[in-house]
């Protein structure tokens, strides 16, 4: 084995921290977009709304049957084919477009059961002193929802993180995709992927604090 | 003054409330008592469009409503006339005890949230529990949560108040203060349609007592006629198994 070249190491911390924000842009733009896709989607499942419940239930049933770098090429490549107005689709949106219908799909689905999950007893409750479904949804239903989805949605969230790597694939210069041009060219691969991966995981492991944090503060909220 | 004509519920074949007359003054107490499955429920659940009747018209207050051609805007006013308290109290478990009474006030009357809550307030103290203001629902009794199921009905200031088996889920501990209260309610001479196997509350507060069964009205009358003379058997078949059960 080697000895670690932990200079090399040292210097490639601040350069591929330069592209530590551009990962975690395609990751907050996806993920805000995923959710309002996603209680869209739920929100449809819940009401059974015609035609939009059978077209949400084939688009879910695609985009978690089906991985996402499949999903990526698909739109990297794909689209750009079959509209020929898109001549080219750059890689970024792509991957927004990607990790938004990719995890809508599995996010739709814990926001669906969340929904469901509360006691059908308080929308009876609620439309019995005259509210309408709209002041249902929004005073009673979705807060008591979003408090239980928090915990997985906000898995979700480091879940994409971690995806947005596959973006260079697509020619992104994000963090992995900085950290494989400068692997190959200095050939120390294992000192760059380290330092990339400490990275992420020093990210997921910020996040996962503060979802300990919120999720004491929300077990708090109803029970005194 | 509720007036039912011809009430009818169906669930696909199978009728539920076979054409239901019942008429019931401002500030009477109206207790139904009958047979499990026999449409009690459905019958309060019809009257508040939490079920959608199959046929009938419904009059409470100066709104009388066809059910076949009731509009939103009819339903939503119906609604607001007829409070409802459940058997499983159906409290809004992210909301507290105030904001549970509060919330039709906010949001169905628009009132401002200042007066809201002091309306709120008022009620609060009337249900003896002033102190629970704050309080969310998970840590409060059966007995606690389900006055403020009544409190939430109140609120309303609901032409009547429908209550469905209101104590039936409750630990017996807590049976008296909830009966107590509704005693209360009853002297206040709040328009009530109650539900219950609480034969003895039947007896000494209500004004007259229905016996359903089959999803017809089978006998109706003061509660001395219905529980020491009942003329038709069905009553007296079920009244002799319940008090066997219940006493009074
Ligand atoms: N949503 C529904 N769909 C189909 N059938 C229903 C529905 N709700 C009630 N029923 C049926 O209607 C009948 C009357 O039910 P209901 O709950 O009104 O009876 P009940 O008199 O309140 O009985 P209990 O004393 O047990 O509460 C029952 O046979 C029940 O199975
Ligand atoms: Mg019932």
């Amino acid at each position: 084995m080697g000895a670690l070249d932990v200079d090399y190491m040292l210097g490639l911390v601040p350069v591929l921290l330069g592209y530590l924000p551009l990962t975690l842009q395609l990751a907050s733009v996806g993920m805000v977009l995923a959710l309002i896709l996603a209680c869209l989607f739920a929100v449809i499942r819940v009401l059974r709304i015609p035609v939009l419940n059978q077209f949400t239930i084939i688009f879910i049933s695609f985009f978690r049957g089906t991985p996402l770098l499949v999903q990526l090429f698909l739109f990297y490549y794909g689209l750009p084919q079959l509209f020929s107005a898109l001549t080219v689709i750059d890689g970024i949106t792509a991957t927004i477009m990607g990790l938004t219908m990719h995890f809508s799909a599995y996010m739709a689905e814990s926001i669906r059961a969340a929904i469901v999950g509360v006691d059908r007893s308080q929308t009876e409750a609620a439309l019995s002193i005259g509210m309408t479904n709209g002041q249902l949804m929004r005073r009673i239903i979705l807060p008591q929802a979003t408090r239980v989805a928090l915990p997985t949605l906000m898995n979700y969230f480091i879940d994409m993180i971690k995806a947005t790597s596959l973006a260079f694939t697509l020619g992104v210069t994000e963090l992995m995709g900085a950290t494989q041009k400068e692997a190959s060219g200095s050939f120390l691969y294992f000192e760059a992927f380290i330092v990339a991966a400490v990275m992420y995981w020093i990210v997921v492991e910020m996040l996962s604090w503060l979802q300990g944090n919120l999720e004491t503060r929300l077990n708090k909220a109803y029970s005194r | 003054m509720i007036e039912l004509k011809g009430l009818r519920k169906q669930f696909g074949e199978a009728v539920v409330l076979d054409g239901i007359d019942l008429t019931i003054k401002k500030g009477e107490i109206v207790v139904i008592i009958g047979p499990s499955g026999t449409g009690k429920s459905t019958l309060l659940r019809c009257v508040n469009f939490l079920e959608q009747p199959t046929a009938g018209e419904i009059t409470v207050g100066d709104l009388t409503v066809d059910v076949n051609r009731a509009r939103k805007a009819d339903i939503l006013e119906l609604r607001r006339q007829t409070a409802f308290v459940f058997q499983n109290y159906a409290l809004f478990a992210n909301k507290t005890a105030l904001e549970n009474i509060a919330e039709r006030l906010l949001v169905v009357d628009r009132w401002p949230k200042a007066k809201a809550h002091e309306r709120a307030r008022e009620i609060l103290r009337r249900i003896g529990l002033e102190d629970k203001a704050d309080a969310y629902p998970a840590s409060m009794s059966g007995g606690q949560q389900q006055r403020v199921g009544i409190g939430r009905a109140m609120a309303a200031g609901a032409e009547v108040i429908l209550f469905d088996e209101p104590t039936s889920s409750l630990d017996p501990e807590w049976v008296d203060e909830v009966l107590s209260l509704m005693k209360q309610l009853a002297r206040e001479r709040q328009t009530m349609l109650l539900v219950t196997h609480e034969m003895s509350f039947a007896r000494d507060v209500a004004d007259r007592v229905i016996f359903i069964d089959g999803g017809r009205i089978v006998e109706q009358g003061p509660p001395s006629e219905i529980f020491y003379h009942p003329r038709d058997p069905r009553t007296r078949d079920f009244l002799q198994k319940i008090l066997a059960t219940h006493q009074v």
